[in-house]
């Protein structure tokens, strides 16, 4: 239940060109954000929150009084909510190449080569550091020199991972929930297997498709049905479906759905290629595979997180086999390594990758009081 | 708590195994400066110490320390913490190679009132020892004297030791006076 109310989307323009990680450049574009409670007069409560893949800007509170129009993570930020919207300025940006606002692959490409058309599979391949300094052009221009705190679950704590290591000194606290220092092999399988379902459907034209008026939502649909199987635990997929069937008699049918489980997947992929867009689901897998900021440091995560200076909470599932508390306890170690301020949670959850957007009170306990230590440091003037 | 603060250092890097609530840490950190981590099992000790503003690290113990480097804390503490452990004696190393100190700290079953309910043919159950010996989280069972006889096996230099009895320091006889064990010590 939503106690922030209704909230509005803001957008911010940047006509200075972005330079990105590849080496290509976003030459200009639009950043959209949502933003929750009031910055102090200091500028110290300012907390930026990262999305992951399907999420976006709108993290909290509702459009035009809708409850299913609730935020991503509703449950977490609000008025005395563990994110308490009364202390705290939350920040929310969508990350570039996202289908919800900010420039992505539907918008026109501005190079004047392109004659106008959108730029489709020629936006810029974008990478978590690209989008780090896209949110931090954003939080300049909101007259915020350092965040209280940076917080992202997923792909959104690889985002708070490479806040710290590449603006150490404009964030306290960096609180990254069921993340990875890079994605294992087995984790960019199944991203590969989703991008040759988009690909391959004869509707994704190359990802020019919008100029054939159609949607490649076979591919869109295959994609999200193996990435929400990885979202969800064994456990918590034989709890909510076990085998129980569509009707009480088996059709013996190949291609109609017969058990639950079944119906749910297509129903879920239905709904994601109702909404989502292709190349933006390319996009971003593809940052999710290129993050891997120990790379440059011969893969010594210790080496990495040398810059580093803000205060770590890291946050885990047991039952999160694709984003499993091992991944989680190697950027512990490298933190301890270097003397960092760590703590770390391994929650004992059973929704797998999932429970990072549920309100477990183990997990929002110990976000509750890391935002309470943050607000008494903002008070004693840390 | 003050008696095994008084063995720390002051300024020292601190690994607290077993940390509880993280009491002793944020003392540790308030008035004798020192920093590190405290390692917990417990969701509500977790919690509590997140909420006392002390480094804690979800672990469990018996999966060892993989996640420290050699000699990498000034003291490794391991209060109340040795008897729940299966892996006694490979914990011992482990604080041994993690720290250039360890501080130990268990109950002594050896204590004169736990040797009379042995002798009245009963396992002991006292203030320190409430267990019935069915339900008991002391899964090892050592003494005073127990405790040297593994720490010279196993290359430990014991650099201090006593016994704690109603708060006070027991130096003479600690094995039969004092219900709690305390030991200081590096690897030799």
């Amino acid at each position: 239940m939503t106690t922030l109310g209704d909230v509005q989307p803001q957008s911010m323009h940047f006509a200075e060109p972005l330079p990105l990680k590849s080496g290509a450049e976003l030459r200009d574009y639009t950043l959209v954000y949502e933003t929750y409670g009031t910055l102090a007069a200091d500028r110290r409560n300012a907390v930026l929150v990262c999305h992951a893949l399907n999420a976006s800007h709108h993290a909290a509170g509702t459009y035009g009084g809708d409850p299913k129009s609730e935020g991503w993570w509703d449950n977490l930020i609000g008025p005395g909510k563990p994110l308490d919207t009364r202390r705290f300025f939350v920040i929310s940006v969508n990350n570039l190449g996202s289908c919800f606002g900010s420039t992505g692959p539907m918008h026109a490409n501005p190079d004047p080569a392109a004659g106008g058309r959108r730029y489709g599979a020629d936006f810029p391949v974008v990478t978590v550091e690209d989008w780090v300094d896209a949110q931090a052009r954003l939080i300049d221009a909101l007259g915020i020199d350092e965040l209280a705190a940076v917080l992202g679950g997923s792909l959104g704590g690889m985002q708070a991972l490479a806040w710290a290591l590449r603006y150490p000194t404009r964030l306290r606290h960096c609180i990254a929930v069921a993340t990875a220092p890079n994605l294992s092999a087995q984790n960019i399988a199944f991203n590969e297997v989703a991008r040759r379902a988009i690909v391959t459907d004869p509707d994704f034209h190359g990802g020019h498709f919008y100029e054939h008026s159609v949607v490649p939502k076979r591919g869109l649909r295959v994609a999200r049905m193996i990435g929400h199987i990885t979202y969800l635990s064994d456990d918590a997929m034989e709890a909510k479906f076990g085998r129980d069937r569509q009707a009480a008699a088996l059709g013996y049918t190949t291609q109609d759905i017969e058990f639950q489980i079944e119906g749910y997947l297509r129903y879920q992929g239905d709904k994601f290629s109702e909404y989502f867009d292709a190349n933006t689901y390319l996009l971003i897998t593809r940052a999710l595979d290129y993050f891997d900021p120990a790379f440059a440091h011969g893969g010594d995560l210790a080496a990495t997180f040398a810059p580093a200076s803000a205060k770590f909470l890291l946050i885990s599932f047991t039952t999160d086999w694709r984003f499993a508390p091992a991944r989680s306890r190697e950027i512990v170690k490298a933190l301890v390594d270097n003397r960092l301020e760590v703590s770390y949670a391994e929650i004992a959850a059973p929704h797998g990758h999932d429970a990072f957007l549920l309100d477990d009170a183990r997990y929002h306990g110990v976000l509750r009081a890391r935002f309470e230590r943050i607000a008494a440091e903002i008070r004693n003037g840390k | 708590m003050e008696l095994i603060a008084e063995l720390v250092p002051a300024g020292s890097r601190v690994l607290d195994l077993g940390c509880g609530n993280g009491e002793l840490l944020a003392h540790l950190r308030d008035h004798r400066q020192c920093s590190g981590y405290g390692i917990e099992i417990d969701d509500a000790n977790v919690l509590a110490c997140e909420q006392r503003g002390v480094n804690v690290v979800q672990l469990n113990l018996e999966e060892g320390l993989a996640l420290f480097e050699d000699r990498s804390f000034d003291v490794v503490l391991q209060l109340d913490t040795l008897q729940h452990l299966r892996n006694t004696e490979k914990m011992l190393s482990e604080t041994a190679r993690v720290g250039r100190i360890g501080i130990v700290s268990f109950p002594n079953f050896a204590h004169w009132p736990n040797r009379l309910h042995v002798v009245g043919g009963r396992m002991p159950v006292t203030r320190v020892l409430p267990y019935e010996w069915y339900d008991t989280p002391n899964i090892r069972v050592g003494t005073y004297a127990d405790f040297e006889v593994l720490a010279r096996r196993d290359g430990l230099r014991i650099l201090d030791s006593f016994g704690i009895q109603n708060g006070a320091v027991v130096r003479r006889w600690p094995n039969l006076l004092a219900s709690v064990a305390v030991f200081k010590f590096e690897r030799s």
